[in-house]
């Protein structure tokens, strides 16, 4: 094992086990007032009038009036706003806020607020967005992006086809659970606004002010507080809450506090985007795959957030592991009057690993195939081109990664034994996670910057990652520590503050390690060179790897700077009476190149396969006339202690060429191949198509009886 | 009304409606390791030992309080016994975001407390109330298993 491999202690341990550790909501300052939002009860209608009680002293509205310059958050299209202003277009829309001193009060407030909407004909999902002439949501277009890609000579080889297998799927909402609701806390000192709370993203937010105050940069400020969980729930939409929070300080002049209910938080805070995912493989005399036409629909809400994102990564990512000549690719984000969707560890990957990991399946199935080794058939190897033709430059060890997976699991004896065994089942999963921004993002949108400084013997690192459980106060010490050779002891790291912290980029896309971690490592290395100088500051700015390159107005070249891999297999039993799944085990193997610390590895994989695991089988989460029907802890049901199967890891070496020490990203990874492998063992054991997660007991039950 | 309870050992007595939820009570009085993550009762995250049992605080009603032991993290943390909690979870990497962690550091006080030498199956079972969305659980229970093994003798 490498020597950075070996675990430590966390840097965060100590509060958070001794329960000192002061979240958002625990903050409590002198002359301190609280924030609630009031927000839209209906999916899409015009704001006719809006009636205020008469206030009690000390107490405040919030709302587009109190703006100074621009109603939007800022994103990628800049439609959102930060508060509606004459129409609302889905349900948890914010308003306006009420704040003042005493919870009660304002909960009273609320309740006299009267509204009165002029309904507009709502559009409620994929289908009726397909099938609206107008009034549309988004400019006069029925969806936010609409993307097509090729690859090869699509056309020209369908041509030769004997066959086409099909496949439809649908994958359902997820909500991220993070156990900590989205909380913001702002203060406002007559110059600077500052706002403290629970993000991934600091400059998200830092950007956000910017547009809708107008200020220069040096009068805003946000900090991270420790961080209840994110899981990609808190990457783009606390600006909503940050900017309401400073408003609401700089409006009233007093500290304001604004915490959402759990109630509130899962019926308008961002989710994991439905989708409907068709793939059809054309196939020749020799049964060999020579096309693949894939399309992909999914639904945006009612704004556009970083659905077009998303939506590339899930475009991408659907050819799988799998190198095929001849491409078809079309993706589109409707537009509807749900709730906005988002980013969710993933990021559009576990969609398209989803489907296209059944698909192949499915085909093992029809051409009476070992699936395994239907896969190995296609995997990418080192010099193939990508499904966007970029090179893929390093080895690629799939075939190491399916032999482990496979001699761990036993899964050659299960799947044969399972045949003729009813209601048992065991399935498999081959996948990736590109690391980092797509494209050229990290050169062109994100240019991450990192200050390490030295101080006599001391040495502190200030980048704007964020601290949300994946250990990044732990593993970005290590990577300095270990390349400056000196005590851990003497390298400072604290939750990242916009005043001293440059934009190191948001804490997302596997990209924290793999590109902070590696610029901080090149500032180290330059460190340890002028080590004998007494204090100064070493900044260095991500430069784009010269042997890339990506064009995102035709989506050609490299989609991302590396790539993790990964195979899982899960094994189930079939309750005979009541249709629930017993999951007997999960398998998993990944390259994530250099592990750098190995108990928080092993932290996010049990993690992120657990959540994926929800994803599969747990999780159901619907809109019904633009309204979440599961919107608790009680109707929405993630995994406790007693779903866990299980679960048994290996890590494969095959160290990174771009991240500090070989290590690649790993966040997103384990949560992506999990919905597939255990489809398809459903599936064995059933004799029949899974074709949408999550799959219920219910799901079976129908197709067991039809 | 006035309800009178002892707060980690020490006496207190505070005035508020009856129907008042345990878990506001106690952050009033600064005890922020109780976290709200669901106000229903589903999560743990306002986990305490009332009169040594695991409760969620959210569904007490603080006139029930009256005359019972409350026990928080703020005053367990200078136990022995959560010296051994505290090692078992840094042995087995059971902290991550950390919202959750001291409610179940109060689970596995009541499950040692009830017994000191719990099974796999029965730790499971102990921490059912409270939900973890980051570890998948498996390190929280090899926390409580090392803790069982690192604390012999004081439960």
């Amino acid at each position: 094992m490498n020597k950075i491999s070996e675990s430590i202690k966390r840097f965060d341990f100590e509060d958070k086990i001794s329960g000192k550790a002061i979240y958002t909501p625990d903050v409590h300052i002198e002359g301190m007032i609280y924030a609630k939002t009031l927000r839209s009860k209906v999916p899409r209608a015009k704001i006719v009038y809006i009636q205020i009680p008469t206030l009690p002293e000390g107490y405040f509205i919030v709302d587009h009036h109190d703006i100074p310059e621009k109603n939007v958050i800022p994103v990628v299209f800049d439609d959102q706003p930060i508060f509606a202003t004459d129409e609302v277009n889905y349900i948890g829309e914010p308003i306006l806020l009420v704040v003042g001193p005493e919870k009660i009060v304002i909960l009273e407030i609320m309740d006299k607020i009267i509204i009165e909407y002029q309904a507009i004909q709502p559009i409620l999902s994929i289908e009726d967005a397909e099938s609206c002439s107008a009034p549309f949501i988004f400019k006069n277009q029925p969806h936010f992006v609409k993307y097509e890609y090729q690859k090869g000579s699509f056309y020209e080889s369908v041509k030769c086809a004997k066959r086409v297998i099909s496949d439809e799927f649908r994958t359902g909402y997820q909500e991220q659970a993070y156990l900590e609701t989205q909380s913001m806390f702002a203060t406002y000192d007559g110059h600077t606004v500052c706002v403290q709370g629970s993000m991934q993203c600091p400059y998200y937010i830092v950007e956000s002010l910017k547009v809708a105050l107008g200020w220069d940069e040096s009068r805003i400020r946000v900090i991270q507080m420790p961080t209840g969980g994110a899981f990609g729930g808190k990457e783009e939409y606390p600006s909503l809450p940050g900017v309401h929070a400073a408003l609401a300080s700089i409006k009233t002049k007093r500290p304001v506090q604004l915490v959402f209910e759990r109630q509130e938080d899962i019926q308008c805070s961002t989710k994991r985007h439905p989708t409907i995912i068709r793939i059809e493989s054309y196939i020749d005399e020799n049964d060999d795959i020579i096309a693949r036409d894939i399309e992909v629909k999914s639904d945006g809400g009612a704004y556009a957030g970083l659905s077009s994102v998303v939506l590339q990564r899930t475009i991408f990512s659907i050819a799988g592991c799998y190198n095929i000549g001849n491409l078809r690719v079309r993706g589109t984000v409707f537009a509807t009057n749900n709730v906005v969707t988002g980013a969710f560890r993933g990021f559009g990957g576990p969609q398209a690993f989803y489907a296209i990991e059944m698909h192949m399946e499915n085909m093992a199935n029809q051409l009476e195939a070992d699936p395994i080794e239907l896969r190995r058939k296609y995997f990418v190897k080192q010099g193939d081109t990508s499904s966007t033709q970029g090179i893929f430059y390093d080895p690629i060890v799939l075939d190491l990664i399916a032999d482990e997976v496979i001699a761990m699991s036993d899964f050659n004896e299960k799947r044969l034994r399972f045949k003729s065994e009813k209601l048992k089942g065991i399935g498999c999963s081959i996948f990736y996670h590109g690391c980092g921004f797509t494209g050229a993002g990290e050169a062109e949108l994100i240019k991450p910057s990192v200050r390490l400084k030295k101080d006599k013997s001391e040495v502190e690192i200030f980048i704007s990652s964020t601290e949300i459980g994946q250990g990044v106060l732990t593993t970005m010490r290590k990577i300095v520590a270990s390349t400056l050779d000196i005590s851990i002891d003497h390298v400072h790291h604290n939750y990242p503050d916009s005043r001293n912290c440059p934009d190191s980029g948001p804490t997302v896309a596997s990209r924290t390690v793999l590109i902070v971690g590696r610029l901080l490592q090149d500032c180290a290395i330059e460190m340890k060179k002028r080590w004998n100088e007494e204090s100064f500051d070493i900044i260095q700015n991500y430069v784009y790897p010269s042997h890339l390159s990506w064009d995102n107005q035709i989506f050609k070249g490299n989609a991302y700077p590396d790539y993790s891999w990964g195979a899982n297999v899960v094994e189930v039993e079939i309750d005979e009476n009541t249709y629930e799944i017993d999951v007997k085990g999960i398998w998993a193997v990944y390259d994530i190149g250099t592990p750098i610390d190995s108990k928080i590895v092993k932290g996010q994989i049990e993690g992120g396969i657990v959540q994926g695991l929800g994803y599969a089988m747990m999780e159901v989460l619907e809109s019904k006339a633009g309204k979440l029907s599961q919107d608790t802890f009680t109707t929405y049901i993630i995994p406790s202690s007693l779903d866990i199967p299980p679960i048994f890891s290996k890590l494969v070496e095959n160290p990174s060429t771009v991240g500090p020490f070989g290590a690649r990203g790993l966040g997103e990874l384990p949560l992506v191949g999990v919905a597939p492998a255990l489809a398809s063992a459903v599936q064995q054991a059933i004799g029949t198509k899974i074709t949408k997660i999550p799959i219920t007991p219910e799901d079976i039950l129908k197709e067991v009886q039809s | 009304m006035k309800v009178n309870f002892v707060l980690n050992q020490n006496n207190v007595s505070v005035d508020v409606e009856h129907s008042n939820r345990l878990l506001d009570v106690l952050r009033d009085l600064h005890q922020t390791s109780v976290k709200e993550g669901c106000g229903e009762g589903e999560c743990g995250t306002c986990s305490v030992l009332l009169n040594g049992k695991l409760v969620n605080s959210c569904l007490i009603a603080i006139a029930t309080v009256e005359g019972c032991h409350v026990t928080t993290l703020e005053g367990y943390r200078n136990t022995k016994r959560f010296e051994a909690i505290k090692k078992g979870f840094e042995v087995s990497g059971g902290v991550q975001c950390g919202f959750c962690t001291p409610g179940f550091v109060l689970a596995a006080e009541a499950i040692l407390s009830e017994n000191p030498d719990p099974t796999t199956a029965e730790i499971r079972k102990g921490i059912e109330g409270n939900l973890c969305r980051c570890t998948g659980y498996q390190m929280i229970i090899d926390g409580i298993l090392a803790a069982k093994n690192i604390g012999k003798g004081l439960w």
